[in-house]
């Protein structure tokens, strides 16, 4: 397999050839911080939080493929800040109240909070009405906690291949409407990978939930991406 | 040379907060001969008596009285810290704000299964502060310094930022100081 | 009496058709209801949830009842400037609603809807597919009155237009206003000449032909055509498609819809051609759905064409080179004027970008390599491969050859079309216009530039001002911070919400902006204006985004003296929040009268 020579950030890096930045990155022990992207999900480039730099022009790294010589800007610190924007934005644009959270500590929004030190986040609140919806037997969808990352409308399918999540509205009003008449049909497994596919605590199984005690989560003690970084001396 | 002066407040708070600033355990004594407490419900003097070094607020603004509070700590102190996810973003409290204030009043007052159907009234007496049409952030009401994020936010946290702006030093944040739950 | 379930079964089992069933079931019925939503979905094997997702992404499908009659007006700034106001009032008196509801007898519904191209003829608004323009109060209720009294819209129609507007398939009262006619688009032009010249060359001469004109794509953009030609036809594929793009939709622009009307015979031409040079069977005409009203016209011309056999199985005469077109309908969404949103939507799906690479020309309709182009630019293609490269090249400047058709509108007294040549400055535009004293002229629609009297030497070009073709002209007297609101309002109307800078960063934008409007601003809420339009700018998932930040950027820039009257100096921190306002609310509810004690502390 031919490889592709490319750098992030001055480090020299190898990639395969139709590699994303992102996948690149993590097989060098880059991390890039993402939200929306997914593994074995097709990118769909959402939440931008993963923009880097190249040559001047801003790409998301999940949707870009590397290409030869590449010199991807990765941590410069208006990049950076701008990603902690993004972050700040969501956190903003729907209703996040971490402290009565079911995903608390295992939230994947949340734990880029911590990784950006988001003390307060610079724009003002927005409080949208959103109504939860929970008509189907197994899950909740809290979609005041929805970031529409697509994970799920990408995800979960029908055995006929039909979406079982798919966005509504536009703009401003996106959000995610569960089908009622194929929630109905979802497995206990089925369920469970829609809840753990959903980055933050917009998919819930119900009747589940805080199940691990504080200071066992996932980012209690490790920030996002640690995984990834580990053993590259960052 | 006189001590750095401290206040403290809860606002649209639970006193979670300042559950928290006492959490610190022994450096309680070590926090006595650092500053000294102005007004606060630790030493409970009602009114500022001197320039303040540091305000620390728990809570959000939900009602009228909270805003005269905030104010005046703006007015009293030199530097005002947000303490906790109240202060930060409205916290709990601020789970109305999606919903008009109008029904949030009559589910609890008027509609509510505890109430006698007809009997329920909205609380009008003159001396009540009134409510605000939504729970609002400190920031957006005054300026803010510092926001320590958390519910509550940890001891070690609120320990490491009063002891820096008292020193005058930049805080030192470790990954588990941030959190927000 | 037809049946949502008869409307449904009529088309083929295919998730394409998705938007066809939708547009067919809400133009009978008003709305899509909850059983059509699931007759649809069972039909063409798709999720309930992924058909209510269509309907909502366009501004013309519902699934609550629009009225048995619809009025959609225009919202835009000029359509305001025009008397909006008072034709929305006569509006809702007369029907008995506000905008955005329908009448308690169920007979009229009220919606605002972004520009629909007929800016130099406001206040204009669609009902029930028919145009209406220059709109008066008295106008607006005798409109209202007559489809309560039984009376068609189309009916109510009472003079045509100019043109083609009168011919029995259009009869509409739109006027084109072609204020100037260039050598280009205008020229004398024998139809079929530039599609028969083509197909006497091989396609690599053809596109070298348009590389040489140098053309540039009129939409806005400005990629050069031949390339983009060049590359749809090197990617090895069975199938390619010709796409033209007639969703303009940026507000201000409407030499498409004159085009359309006018010239479609050109545009079609111009599509046979690049389907000529990119190995392309099928040319897609994406109309905007306000458009709609001339699709019966389009739809005659192009079986005339047929029958002239310059369309169908070897087209010009052409051996082996059989092209045909067919018209796909929008339903409403700016979004869809973006090229990988527009496919998207020509599949039948909800209008939102595709990421790129690959980009349309590898991988665009049908996922096979496509040509998207704006209707402008296949018409100007057409004229070159009739007059020739070197023709073209004469035209315009060095690096924006040829001329470019303008809508131009706002505070002018020759409001409409001109076929401009590229390299013309604003002020020489302005006095072909009539729009002498301007104090701002908005060139490429919201998306492009707000420029002050002092930019007015600037031209008209892609070095310069780019433009797809909108240039809205303002008086003395409008208000810039009015312009800026609907501007970005329109932006947050017409994000698709798939990405989260475009999604949120306009809402906030907005908001921040409204601060300092209103007097609330200081230094740093106008840094943050800068900092927040470059952030959503550069992390925005297509051009939307990557624009919509412009009304504010560019009007800091060319009027930093109004914001700096806004603001206020020597204060740190302004807040938005207003106690006063704040417990009007909770005064209301417990019968108090707001008394707000200032501090406790004396």
């Amino acid at each position: 397999m031919s490889e592709i020579r490319f750098t992030i950030d001055g480090k020299a890096c190898l990639a395969e050839r139709g590699q994303t930045i992102v996948e690149a990155a993590k097989a060098n022990g880059v991390y890039i911080p993402v939200l929306c992207n997914y593994e074995a999900l097709k990118p769909v480039g959402s939440c931008r939080i993963c923009t880097v730099r190249v040559a001047g022009r801003y790409m998301a790294s999940c949707t870009q493929p590397v290409t030869e010589g590449m010199a991807v800007e990765n941590t410069a610190p208006d990049l950076e800040d701008m990603r902690k924007s993004l972050i700040e934005m969501l956190f903003v644009e729907g209703n996040h109240f971490c402290p009565s959270c079911e995903k608390s500590g295992n939230c994947e929004l949340q734990a880029l909070g911590y990784r950006y030190k988001m003390m307060v986040p610079r724009f003002p609140y927005l409080w949208p009405g959103r109504a939860l919806l929970a008509g189907s037997p197994l899950l909740m969808l809290e979609r005041n906690r929805c970031v529409q990352c697509l994970r799920c409308v990408r995800g979960i399918t029908s055995k006929a291949g039909r979406k079982v999540f798919a966005a509504v509205e536009r703009g401003p009003h996106v959000t995610i409407e569960i089908d009622p008449k194929l929630a109905a049909k979802l497995s206990e497994e089925e369920a469970r990978r829609a809840m753990d596919i959903c980055p933050v605590g917009a998919i819930l199984r119900k009747e589940k939930g805080f199940a691990l005690p504080i200071g066992q989560r996932k980012f209690d003690h490790t920030p996002i991406g640690s995984d990834i970084e580990k053993g590259t001396g960052r | 040379m006189s001590k750095p002066v401290i206040a403290t407040t809860s606002l649209a708070g639970c006193f979670g907060c300042h559950m928290s600033l006492l959490d610190i355990d022994e450096r309680i004594l070590k926090l006595v001969d650092l500053v000294e407490f102005n007004k606060s419900p630790i030493d409970d003097i009602k009114r500022f008596t001197k320039p303040v070094d540091v305000g620390l607020i728990e809570g959000g603004c939900c009602n009228s009285e909270n805003v005269a509070v905030l104010r005046s700590f703006r007015k009293n102190c030199k530097v005002l810290v947000s303490v906790g996810e109240c202060a930060v973003m409205g916290g709990l409290p601020a789970l109305r704000n999606s919903i008009p204030l109008k029904e949030c009043l009559e589910e609890a007052y008027l509609n509510s299964p505890t109430v006698d159907p007809g009997s329920g009234i909205i609380p009008n007496d003159e001396d009540l502060p009134i409510i605000l049409d939504k729970v609002y952030p400190c920031h957006e009401v005054v300026k803010i310094d510092y926001f320590l994020p958390g519910c509550p936010p940890s001891a070690d946290l609120i320990w490491e930022a009063v002891t820096a702006l008292v020193e005058g030093r930049p805080l030192n944040l470790t990954y588990d100081m941030i959190k927000f739950d | 009496m037809t049946t949502e379930k008869d409307i449904v079964l009529k088309h083929p089992k295919d998730p394409a058709a998705l938007l066809d069933v939708i547009r067919d079931v809400q133009s009978r019925f008003g709305q899509v209801s909850d059983e059509a939503v699931g007759r649809i979905a069972a039909h063409l094997k798709l999720s309930e949830a992924e058909v209510r997702g269509a309907v909502t992404f366009y501004h013309f499908f519902s699934l609550s009842p629009r009225g048995a009659s619809t009025v959609y007006l225009n919202d835009s700034i000029t359509s305001r400037m025009a008397g909006r106001t008072a034709v929305a009032q006569a509006f809702e008196q007369e029907a008995g609603c506000r905008f955005g509801e329908v009448s308690a007898d169920g007979t009229v519904g009220l919606f605002p809807t972004s520009c629909i191209g007929m800016n130099d003829q406001e206040p204009s608004a669609i009902v029930d597919g028919v145009v209406f323009t220059a709109l008066t109060p008295d106008k607006a209720r005798a409109i209202v009155r007559g489809l309560r009294a039984g009376t068609p819209a189309r009916d109510q129609v009472a003079s045509f237009g100019d043109g083609a507007n009168q011919s029995d398939l259009v009869r509409a009262m739109v006027v084109n206003n072609i204020r100037r006619r260039g050598p280009v688009l205008f020229g004398a032009h024998e139809s079929g000449a530039g599609l028969r010249k083509a197909v006497s060359m091989t396609p690599e001469k053809v596109i070298d032909e348009i590389k040489r004109a140098s053309l540039l794509g009129r939409g806005g953009a400005g990629f050069p055509t031949g390339l983009k030609w060049e590359f749809c036809r090197r990617e090895a594929a069975d199938r390619r498609f010709v796409v033209c793009n007639a969703d303009e939709g940026e507000p201000g622009t409407f030499k498409d819809r004159v085009i359309l009307t006018e010239l479609p015979a050109l545009l079609f031409e111009g599509m046979a051609i690049a389907g000529y040079a990119i190995g392309a069977k099928t040319g897609v005409l994406y109309l905007r759905s306000e458009y709609a009203y001339l699709r019966a016209h389009l739809e005659s011309v192009l079986a005339g064409m047929r029958r002239q056999g310059l369309l169908g199985k070897k087209a010009a005469g052409a051996a082996g080179f059989d092209f045909d077109i067919v018209v796909k309908s929008g339903a409403g969404a700016y979004i869809c004027g973006e090229e990988s949103a527009l496919l998207e939507s020509a599949e039948g799906k909800r209008g939102e970008p595709r990421d790129r690479p690959p980009f349309p020309v590898q991988t665009g309709y049908l996922n096979q390599p496509t040509t998207v182009n704006n209707v402008e630019t296949l018409a100007t293609a057409a004229r070159i491969m009739a007059e020739g490269a070197a023709w073209f090249k004469a035209l315009g400047t060095t690096q924006s050859a040829g001329t470019k058709l303008l809508s131009v509108s706002g505070d002018c007294s020759r409001p409409g079309v001109y076929e401009i040549e590229y390299g013309l400055p604003i002020a020489d535009l302005l006095d072909m216009a009539g729009g002498a004293g301007a104090k701002a002229v908005q060139v490429g629609g919201p998306s492009g530039s707000c420029v002050a009297p002092a930019g007015f030497g600037r031209k008209i070009d892609f070095s310069d001002l780019a433009t797809g073709g909108s240039v809205i002209v303002f008086g003395p007297d409008r208000d810039i911070f009015e312009v800026v609101s609907n501007f970005m309002e329109f932006f947050v109307d017409e994000s698709c919400g798939w990405c989260v800078p475009c999604r949120a960063g306009n809402v906030l934008l907005k908001k921040k902006f409204e601060k300092v409007a209103r007097g609330l601003g200081t230094a740093s809420d106008l840094r943050d204006l800068e900092d927040w339009g470059r952030l959503v700018k550069s992390t925005s998932r297509c051009g939307l985004g990557q624009t919509s930040p412009n009304p504010i950027l560019t009007t800091l820039k060319s009027f930093p003296e109004l914001y700096a009257a806004k603001i206020r100096t020597g204060e740190e921190f302004v807040p938005e929040f207003n106690l006063e306002e704040a417990v009007q609310d909770g005064c209301a509810a417990a019968h108090r009268e707001p008394e707000c004690k200032e501090s406790l502390d004396e």
